[in-house]
């Protein structure tokens, strides 16, 4: 079975990497461009796999993840922190929301698809 | 490859619009908006363009933004104060940022000393103890690397990133001791016992297993010893450790690694060697085992069953290599799942992207569908038939709706001229620098729509209007002192639609055109006759004739050999006007008047002296039949037509044209009543009117070649090539030629 991933960022190109890199690897990729709208998305569609970006406008990253872990039917959804930051605070702030991993931005699709490995059954 | 290609063009017009925020952002920021959405927005900005550029290797700018965004998260974590100084060094920040994007994109160079100067600047705002490294020290010219602080802070984050590469490995050192023989071992021991942060954060200790052994074969034992009764059991906690023997040729960062995710959220002990079982009561399970205690640790059901299928099991104790689990997650995609659409779900997320040049090829469709519509209409009035009869009634329907596919079609194309507005703050900003004044700009109507054919043909008559606004409009700060001003010059820049058609107003506060001095330079340079008796507006149109420049020295600001006379000759080139009207020592406003659309046009069509012309609606005030006694002569050629209380200019567009050399009396023909950009007023002779009509606009200075007097030309319904007359240059030939008429103008070729 093809296993949905909701990508979840403000920006445009980022989201068009991320779609590129996995649906090469064979994932179906649903969208939204923050936090709010993943909620959305995220009710709509019931992806097997959360990636997100922290800094987004309306909802950001932290807020999405804690919305995502607070609610039963989401809360065992792996969640992939996207960040270009190398501040060790945010990665821990995102740990702390609930994220289940992360990915160092810039990512190639090994990369990815191996953070992806581990932590999707 | 294409794939990543297109990407990169996204990128690029994200980062347009990125930047554009990002000015937005810091102009709101200078007016002294210190709300933490509007900081947070800037830092976004730049951190999305750090990002992307990030992605395609884009070093130079990956760097500078890197500085920016750092002091941009200082400010927004309130360890910088944001002052409207600190705006304004953003600001000239966002302008580098915007080279530097430029460069990337193959566009244009960046001044590598000035974004090598700036990014001390910057990284001194954010840590004023980090001196201000004078600009000879930075290691620059071709790439500015940031302050070293920042470097090294970077590398120890990176090295973090990585995963335990340097961290100490006590637990070696005493395995070592203990027997040398484990040296060469390929065991490692892996003993973990989770605590529920783990599973909260939906990780998962079987897919750790499964992990583990992709390095090698791994055996696990599980120590259920802390297991509570059932009735004590609490579902959200965690209570069993494992240890695992795996048999790998790789080293312990690569096992450690396996567990970077759950860093902290488990005790983990890494030991080389075959290892004690550490319990005795510890029950010897194999792989299969696992599901079963993982479900009890697991918080949720969902859990549960994301566990249930497990390719681990059978594949552990047997399988010297990790290849089954490996397949899973990653498997290879099938062309059909390649072709998955992707879902942009959510509201107001219904954008369509249309290659732009289908759009133009439907317009120009609809444009001949226009003409083709004239055509039968007119061959439909030569047969006579009755306007009543059902053939003309159903035609005005077909007329009807070719109008109504033409404006939607049209609507299609319209664009906010957002897009060229948001280029000016900056070259406001330069050349008020440049010319040591001070300037804020002011803009209204961004959001004002127009054809993208006149948007792109915009930002020159703006660009210049504007740089002549701060560079002869505005005094400098001492000067406006001296005048009870205030030093910082207001430049308004304005947008709005008036009579179908889209007007651009430029105006400044400052000083008014000098119209002694105007005239004098006119008279000097032999435009004018010392003599000529003019209005204040006329002279403050002189700058307009070719060879006028107030500066008497080209500055480098208005200068670059361009007078406002080539600006006048653009716009008139797209049917457009451009008029001044200036206050003495309270400023000029420069109105430039386009057509919303350059494809097609509402015009009158005339007879002049056997020629067919067309002259736009938009200009046409009333048409009329003069009698005898309304027409007044006027020097020794000229007449004037009285209209209710005043009298207006006549003018035989067929004389002006050069069509004839002598005027027909003209009652005997039509006056049309027009109205030229600035107000002024004419009454235009012409022989006879055929009617309104709307024509399709073809541009005479790409098919022939441009002639004053006449704005474009366009084919009738009878196929016939007509001149749209240029109203505004009709009423300044007649003006500056006093209406006599000119024995060289050259025939018109182009309306046979």
């Amino acid at each position: 079975m093809t296993r949905t991933i909701l990508t979840v960022d403000d920006s445009r190109t980022m989201r068009d990497m991320l779609r590129m890199a996995l649906v090469g690897a064979g994932f179906n990729v649903v969208e939204a461009v923050d936090g709010e709208h993943g909620l959305e998305v995220l009710s709509a569609h019931r992806p097997d796999i959360i990636i997100t970006d922290i800094n987004m406008p309306k909802l950001d990253g932290f807020g999405f993840i804690e919305a995502v872990r607070v609610d039963d039917d989401y809360r065992a959804i792996p969640i992939l922190v996207l960040t270009t930051e190398s501040d060790p605070a945010k990665k821990q702030r995102a740990r702390e929301a609930g994220a289940t991993g992360w990915i160092v931005k810039p990512f190639n699709p090994e990369k990815l698809v191996d953070a992806i490995r581990r932590v999707a059954a | 490859m294409d794939e990543l290609e297109a990407i990169k063009v996204t990128f690029f017009q994200e980062c347009e619009e990125l930047l554009a925020d990002l000015e937005g952002g810091l102009l709101a920021m200078q007016e002294g908006a210190g709300d933490l959405e509007t900081v947070n927005a800037v830092f976004r900005a730049v951190h999305s363009i750090k990002g992307g550029a990030g992605a395609f290797g884009l070093e130079p700018l990956v760097r500078f933004a890197h500085v920016f965004e750092t002091l941009l998260d200082a400010v927004r974590g309130g360890s910088v104060p944001n002052t409207t100084d600190l705006a304004a060094v953003l600001l000239r920040a966002s302008d580098i940022l915007a080279d530097h994007v430029s460069a990337a994109r193959g566009l244009g160079d960046v001044d590598m000393a000035a974004s090598a100067a700036m990014a001390v600047e910057l990284a001194h705002c954010t840590d004023p103890s980090s001196a201000p490294a004078p600009v000879a020290a930075a290691p620059v010219v071709e790439d500015f690397a940031p302050a070293p602080a920042v470097v090294a802070a970077d590398d120890a984050m990176d090295d973090d990133d990585l995963g335990f590469i340097f961290v100490p490995q006590t637990i070696t050192v005493e395995a070592q001791a203990a027997d040398a023989e484990l040296e060469s071992s390929n065991t490692w021991t892996v003993s973990i016992r989770p605590k529920s942060d783990l599973y909260r954060k939906a990780n998962e200790t079987a897919l750790l297993l499964r992990e583990l052994n992709r390095l090698g074969p791994i055996k696990a034992t599980l120590d259920d010893s802390a297991l509570p009764a059932l009735e004590d059991l609490d579902p959200e906690a965690a209570y069993v450790t494992w240890t695992v023997t795996v048999d790998t040729d790789q080293d312990e960062a690569a096992i450690r690694e396996v567990f970077e995710f759950v860093d902290g959220d488990c005790e983990l002990e890494i030991t080389r060697g075959a290892g004690p079982v550490a319990d005795p009561m510890a029950s010897l399970l194999t792989v299969a085992d696992a599901p079963i205690v993982v479900e009890l640790g697991a918080p949720a059901p969902a859990v549960v069953e994301a566990v249930a299928p497990p390719p681990v099991v059978e594949a552990a104790p047997v399988a010297p290599a990790p290849a089954p689990v490996a397949a899973a997650p990653a498997a290879p995609a099938a062309p059909a799942q390649k072709a998955t659409p992707v879902e942009v779900p959510g509201p107001g997320q219904s954008v369509i992207r249309v290659d732009p040049e289908r759009i133009d090829r439907l317009i120009d469709l609809v444009g001949e569908l226009v003409i083709n519509q004239a055509m039968l209409a007119q061959r439909v009035g030569e047969y006579g038939i009755a306007p009543s009869s059902n053939l003309a009634m159903g035609l005005d329907e077909l007329e009807q709706l070719t109008r109504e596919i033409q404006d939607s079609v049209m609507a299609i194309r319209a664009q906010p001229v957002k897009s060229v507005f948001q280029r000016m703050p900056r070259l406001v900003r330069e050349v008020a620098n440049m010319t040591h004044k001070q300037a804020r700009l002011v803009m209204d109507g961004e959001n004002t729509e127009v054809d993208k054919t006149v948007i792109e043909r915009l930002s020159d008559p703006i660009t210049h209007m504007l740089r002549n606004a701060i560079d002869h409009g505005l005094e400098s700060p001492e000067e406006r002192k001296a005048a009870g001003k205030n030093p910082e010059g207001v430049v308004r820049l304005a947008a709005l639609h008036r009579s179908g058609r889209i007007v651009i107003e430029v105006s400044d506060d400052g000083k008014g055109i000098n119209r002694e001095r105007v005239f004098s330079i006119a008279v000097k340079k032999g435009l004018i006759a010392a003599d000529t008796q003019l209005t204040d507006e006329e002279i403050d149109n002189l700058i307009f004739l070719p060879g006028f420049s107030t500066a008497d020295k080209i500055s480098d600001v208005s200068g670059r050999g361009v007078g406002m006379d080539v600006v006048k000759r653009s716009v008139q080139a797209l049917g457009g006007r451009i008029s001044i009207a200036s206050r003495p020592g309270l400023g000029s406003t420069f109105t430039l008047s386009l057509p919303l659309t350059l494809a097609v046009l509402d015009g009158m069509v005339v007879d002049v002296a056997g020629e067919t012309l067309v002259v736009p609606l938009a200009a046409i005030v009333e048409s009329l039949r003069p009698k005898p006694e309304e027409v007044r002569p006027l020097g020794p050629v000229g007449s004037v037509l009285a209209v209710r209380d005043s009298f207006v200019p006549l003018i035989d567009v067929g004389l002006t044209l050069g069509y004839r050399d002598q005027s027909p009396h003209p009652t005997d023909g039509v006056v049309l009543l027009v109205e030229g950009e600035d107000g002024s007023r004419a009454a235009l002779v012409a022989d006879a009117i055929h009617g309104q009509r709307q024509v399709v606009i073809k541009s005479l200075e790409q098919n022939y070649q441009q002639v004053e007097g006449v704005a474009a030309a366009t084919i009738l319904g009878d196929g016939r090539v007509a001149l749209i007359l240029d109203v505004d240059a009709t009423i300044a030939m007649r003006r500056r030629e006093g209406g006599a008429p000119r024995p060289t103008e050259p025939s018109l070729i182009a309306a046979e």
